[in-house]
């Protein structure tokens, strides 16, 4: 009889929801604090000047003016290539796909393209652009890489973007004559438009933080003046985390943490917007 | 004339539908063109089981055995620490935090996700590795150990987010059928929920793991980089990812190790494929 | 817009699938020009397979297989451009659907698909539409409104308006009255009896009385198959077949 109370059924669901309690707790708090720190040791280097100097002193001084430039650069390219095809490829699945096996081979590889490890597209992004395409490292290559790496994002955000608008309004549009290419342009699109949004934003926040990819296919150590076409390399702000973390001796934390917050910042805003335009269109929905 | 613009648009859109497919096949060509060369100085047998990866000596040695035990090994480590917190987490999220919470929770978990892995690397070099060292009094903290935690970190938003879809999905009546035959809430999700959403818990495990092996920067900054089969978890070991991203900027265009490293990408490829090709099947084979 | 053709429809042997169901088996019928056709029964008879199939809403439907022939205005429907034929085959839906657009943006819809670009043409179409609809007074000074905030009777004649923006020789209706009350009702079945005098009709109701009030002649659909078709008081005052008579009288749909 004593010993019936640990084998209480309310007992057991106490401890387990403690323990699901503890499992949440321990993911939340550390990136909490994950943000902290960085916020905390890196805010003191913020400042106008390490925002829009160069490096100086093999990185030890200065600032970040163009690894942020750089960045900048290759997230316009790598969403102008992603972006039209995405969406394209999107309207494809959502308006115009059979259940066949062609649909299925194009879900497998979009789910595959997701999948690829970061370093994979680098590989590729060296072996195609670089190499035999000739291009040499540059933000061309770069950005092409990241674009093919965003591709799934984008594709699949639009898609259930454009799967969500009614098929009624479809089929009124359809009713009145109007063409199947009219009825996406005019009614399908407008109205899943900030879900795509939301989906380029999502893709824009992922390329601005992947080091892998271009690694090998655009980015420079050190570059005294900014890129000035396409064909030239460019710094970026993760890989000049990545070096002044790693390859750079005495670089000042405070420094490091800077550059990782700007990063992070960048990213995170990114992030935010996205959930938030995706918040009040669900709001506003009108049908 | 306008039919004419829309049929240009209309095949437009069909070739971009096929993109996907066509990006994959060159991914895999190139991966192929470049990496298969490195089978004409090794077999496959000893590339793949070799025990010494010293890529720059002469002859070079390109066994990836201890590259591949090496991102086992951390995998591994990463998938004991998220498997049971991701998966109690998306628990949490589903069924027993409040509405309001619920969605702050599942933000919070969007926005690791969102994290670049540089910048986990960075934190992980400054906080968690001296942590480990001096925790278990290691000559470095550089370790698989570290490299397990930061993965673990970072797979569970993976796992949390499809795990979490997937005990959504379930029918209701399954646990409105539990609850009222006197079920707790704590046995009808252990006993009920979580056997009917076991497939897309299992996709969802797959999907991090698979995230994990893939996963470049985070380890390279805080493993330690030493392409030695590794003892223990407490010692440096180095990743097939990590191995790629390090050393390519070194090997000669055309050399037996630009080769061989691009042979790594064909296994990291084909690792890769097979998980999510697999995590996919399961996810949309069971539907309601 | 008097029509020269005798049958806007002429319908031979329709036989229709989606995959392993038979949905129309075997349908012949004329439907006459500038006449109400009623069609009743009860659910999953075919009424709206059949009726979508008039305006080739039904190639939407996937494994869609068709036998038979479809007459409009004495041409074969499955020879003519599609957009054309549902430009002259217009279609008002069971519930109220406007575009997620303004009221005048809603009517002007179709002729702007059609190529009209002209603001000064499209205002006009607009009016007469919204005129012809019986909704011209309640909206002329709020054009630029968004068509949700009209109430579910006014929007459904925008939807009605809307069709005939685009110039229609038919009007299909597909249980138009079903999200709406009495008095909505009464003034859509007033509309389509005005309507008549230019265009010809077909309704499908699930409303017994309402295809006795309106229409000129009823058909009667039960399984997918064409039960009896006759002049409206014929049917409700001596109908042929027992089935039919069984219908009208509620004891079974």
């Amino acid at each position: 009889m004593r010993a019936a109370w640990i084998k209480n059924p309310y007992m057991t669901q106490r401890l387990a929801f403690l323990l699901l309690l503890v499992s949440t707790l321990l993911i939340v708090i550390p990136v909490g604090m994950i943000v902290v720190i960085i916020a905390w040791k890196g805010i003191p280097a913020i400042n106008w000047q390490f925002l829009s100097d160069i490096p100086r002193q093999g990185m030890r001084s200065g600032g970040i003016f163009p690894a942020i430039v750089g960045t900048i650069y290759l997230v316009l390219g790598a969403i102008s290539f992603a972006l039209p095809i995405g969406l394209l490829a999107a309207i494809y699945l959502s308006e115009y796909s059979k259940d066949n096996i062609l649909t299925r081979l194009i879900k497998l590889s979009i789910v595959n393209l997701a999948g690829v490890p970061s370093v994979v597209y680098g590989l590729f992004g060296l072996a195609l652009f670089v190499v035999f395409f000739k291009l040499g490292a540059s933000i061309l290559s770069g950005s092409l890489t990241l674009g093919i790496m965003i591709l799934p994002i984008i594709i699949t955000t639009s898609r259930e973007a454009l799967e969500s608008v009614p098929n009624s309004f479809r089929e009124v549009s359809l009713s009145l004559g109007a063409s199947k290419w009219q009825t996406i342009r005019h009614i399908v699109l407008p109205n899943a438009i900030p879900g795509i949004l939301t989906g380029t934003i999502l893709g824009l926040g992922r390329a601005a933080g992947e080091t892998a990819p271009i690694l090998f296919t655009v980015a420079a150590f050190y570059l005294p003046q900014l890129p000035k076409s396409i064909f030239d390399q460019a710094m970026a702000l993760p890989y000049h985390l990545y070096v002044i973390s790693t390859q750079v001796p005495n670089v000042d934390e405070k420094i490091r943490c800077g550059t990782a917050l700007v990063l992070l910042a960048l990213v995170l805003f990114m992030n935010l917007i996205a959930i938030i335009i995706r918040y009040k269109f669900r709001k506003k929905k009108k049908w | 004339m306008r039919k004419i613009k829309e049929f240009i648009i209309e095949k437009l859109i069909l070739l971009a539908g096929i993109a996907s497919i066509f990006f994959v096949a060159m991914i895999f060509l190139f991966l192929l063109k470049e990496g298969l060369a490195v089978f004409k100085v090794e077999t496959p047998f000893k590339f793949l089981f070799g025990k010494s990866w010293y890529p720059i000596s002469e002859p070079p040695q390109l066994g990836i055995l201890p590259l591949i035990l090496g991102s086992l090994l951390v995998t591994f480590g990463a998938a004991v620490i998220s498997v049971p917190i991701g998966v109690g987490c998306a628990v949490y999220i589903a069924e027993i935090a409040p509405a309001g919470l619920k969605e702050t929770l599942k933000a919070g978990i969007e926005l690791l996700a969102a994290i670049p892995s540089v910048v986990l690397g960075f934190i992980g070099m400054v906080t968690l590795v001296p942590l480990v060292k001096n925790i278990f009094h290691l000559p470095t903290g550089l370790t698989a150990l570290s490299g397990s935690i930061m993965l673990a970190f970072m797979a569970t938003p993976t796992i949390v987010s499809i795990a979490e879809d997937a005990l959504y999905s379930i029918p209701k009546n399954y646990k409105e059928g539990a609850l009222a035959l006197g079920a707790t809430q704590w046995q009808t999700i252990w006993r009920v929920m979580l056997p009917a959403a076991s497939s897309g818990i299992l996709a969802a495990v797959m999907l991090g793991i698979g995230r994990v092996i893939g996963e470049t920067m985070a380890v390279m900054m805080i493993t330690g980089n030493a392409a030695v089969i590794p003892h223990s978890i407490f010692v440096p070991v180095r990743t097939l990812t990590a191995t790629i991203a390090a050393e390519m900027g070194e090997a000669v265009v055309g050399s037996e190790h630009y080769f061989a490293l691009f042979a790594i990408g064909i296994v990291l490829f084909v690792i890769s494929f097979a998980i999510n090709v697999t995590a996919d099947l399961i996810l949309h084979r069971r539907k309601f | 817009m008097v029509n020269p053709v005798k049958n806007t429809f002429e319908i031979k042997d329709l036989d229709i699938r989606f995959g392993p169901v038979h949905a129309i088996k075997q349908i012949s019928m004329d439907i006459p020009a500038n006449e109400i056709l009623s069609i009743i029964g009860p659910s999953n008879s075919g009424k709206t397979t059949f009726l979508r199939t008039l305006n080739r809403l039904s190639d939407l439907y996937p494994d869609f297989k068709i036998d038979g022939r479809i007459l409009f205005e004495e041409k074969d429907i499955g020879w003519l451009d599609v957009e054309t034929l549902r430009r002259k085959i217009g279609m008002v839906f069971a519930l109220p659907l406007p575009l997620p657009l303004s009221i005048f943006d809603n009517v002007a819809y179709g002729p702007r698909m059609q190529g009209v670009k002209n603001k000064k043409e499209l205002a006009e179409k607009v009016e007469e539409a919204l005129m012809q609809g019986h909704l011209w007074d309640e909206v002329k000074d709020r054009l630029g409104e968004s068509a949700f905030k009209l109430s579910g009777g006014q929007q459904q004649r925008l939807c009605i308006a809307r069709t005939l923006a685009v110039g229609p020789k038919v009007i299909l209706f597909d249980e138009p009255c079903s999200g709406l009350d009495p008095i909505s009702t009464a003034k859509i079945e007033d509309s389509m009896i005005k309507l008549k005098e230019n265009y010809t009709i077909v309704l499908v109701t699930n409303n017994v009385k309402q295809a006795a009030r309106v229409g000129d002649k009823t058909a009667f659909f039960l399984g997918g198959e064409l039960i009896e078709m006759d002049r409206t008081e014929k049917i409700f005052t001596a109908p042929k077949d027992n089935r039919t008579d069984d219908y009208i009288r509620g004891k079974f749909g």
